[in-house]
């Protein structure tokens, strides 16, 4: 009764019904990029990696593949042309500040970027709110979150003190976070809650 | 500090009990309190995750992402300076230059009678009437100094 089916890539795919374009394409063996995809977390749609072509009649969209739920009848395309294009900017922009990241370093191999016209730099934080949600959905310690929007939006603890009753003796997010460096690199971001 | 003692704490619980203790009124709660104590204090915030059962990091989420927000003290009036475009080249930095020396205070700035606190905007729809401020909900148009100082005797 659950069962939906797809089409992905001209193949026909049975999924079931609360999966993901993401998780149906997988079941296929497609490697479909993600950065912000977690497979114990929630949907956050934040990276754009892992965008597919959604293909109805004459008219196509874009959409973001880990977030997007299956449905009876959808044609996907996981590297279209208008796909690779989208994905090789969002990797460009990525790959400026995560040029040290194997996944991306592979995908941007693939995808033919070696270079980013971004300045290239290490910054601590690409947004993808992994630590965030894992600290809120998996550790449930809600130690962590976003503050600030636009250009100022950065991960702070909440309140400041989180971090040494709590995350000292945890650092589980740090595996989590694609540069490596959260939530060790106590000092690097200012955190905009005192406690 | 408009938020020490029980009766601060009283007020948000009012406006908490308005909307039921939803966890969804969240936004409309912060909006409340931001509008009868002009700012949102570390202990609203900490007294209104508590009541909801939401956790901190969540609510300093909503409080730091609308600018309708504010999470220092406000003065009792705020007088908006509009940057956009249009202002701009009929001259809003230099009224906003003006302004600032008046109030004695730069902008995001509360005077030390904590009668205004000065922001800036871009763009507030009256291009037509550039440059233009606003105190509270009343808009001026290219105010001189005297003007301005006629105005603000208005407020207290
Ligand atoms: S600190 Fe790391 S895991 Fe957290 S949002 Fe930034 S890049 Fe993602
Ligand atoms: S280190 Fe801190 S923020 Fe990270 S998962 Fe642990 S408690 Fe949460
Ligand atoms: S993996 Fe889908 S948006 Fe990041
Ligand atoms: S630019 Fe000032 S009102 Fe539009």
């Amino acid at each position: 009764m659950n069962s939906i089916t797809l089409t992905i890539d001209g193949k026909s795919v049975e999924a079931r019904s609360g999966e993901t374009i993401l998780d149906a394409a997988r079941s296929l063996g497609i490697d479909v990029p993600t950065l912000c995809h977690h497979k114990d977390l929630l949907p956050h749609g934040s990276c754009r990696l892992c965008l597919v072509e959604l293909k109805q009649g004459a008219r196509s969209q874009l959409v973001a593949s880990c977030g997007y739920y299956v449905k009876n009848g959808l044609t996907v395309e996981t590297d279209s042309p208008r796909v690779q294009r989208a994905r090789k900017l969002v990797l460009e922009i990525l790959f400026a500040s995560l040029h040290e990241n194997t996944d991306i370093q592979r995908y941007a191999r693939r995808y033919g970027v070696s270079r980013s016209r971004y300045k290239r730099s290490l910054e601590y934080c690409v947004l993808c709110g992994l630590c965030v949600r894992y600290c809120q959905e998996v550790k449930k310690a809600d130690c962590i979150g976003f503050v600030g929007r636009g250009v100022h939006r950065e991960v702070a603890w909440i309140p400041l003190s989180r971090y040494d009753d709590t995350c000292k003796k945890c650092m589980d997010c740090q595996a989590i976070c694609p540069t490596g460096v959260f939530p060790s690199n106590w000092g690097m971001a200012s955190p905009a809650v005192e406690s | 500090m408009t938020d020490d003692g029980a009766s601060a704490f009283a007020l948000v619980d009012k406006i908490i009990n308005r909307y039921g203790g939803e966890r969804g009124t969240l936004i409309q709660i912060l909006l409340d309190v931001q509008k009868e104590n002009r700012w949102l204090s570390g202990e609203s915030l900490e007294h209104i995750a508590e009541r909801l059962h939401v956790p901190l990091p969540r609510v300093y989420e909503i409080a730091t992402f609308y600018k309708a927000f504010s999470l220092t003290e406000r003065g009792r009036h705020l007088v908006t300076v509009c940057l956009g475009t249009a202002c701009h080249v009929r001259g809003a930095p230099t009224l906003l230059d003006r302004i600032s020396r008046k109030l004695g205070v730069k902008s995001g700035g509360t005077s030390s009678d904590g009668r205004f606190t000065l922001l800036t905007v871009n763009c507030m729809g009256c291009c037509a009437l550039g440059p233009v401020i606003a105190i509270d909900e009343s808009y001026f148009s290219n105010p001189s100094n005297s003007d301005f100082d006629r105005i603000l005797g208005q407020y207290k």
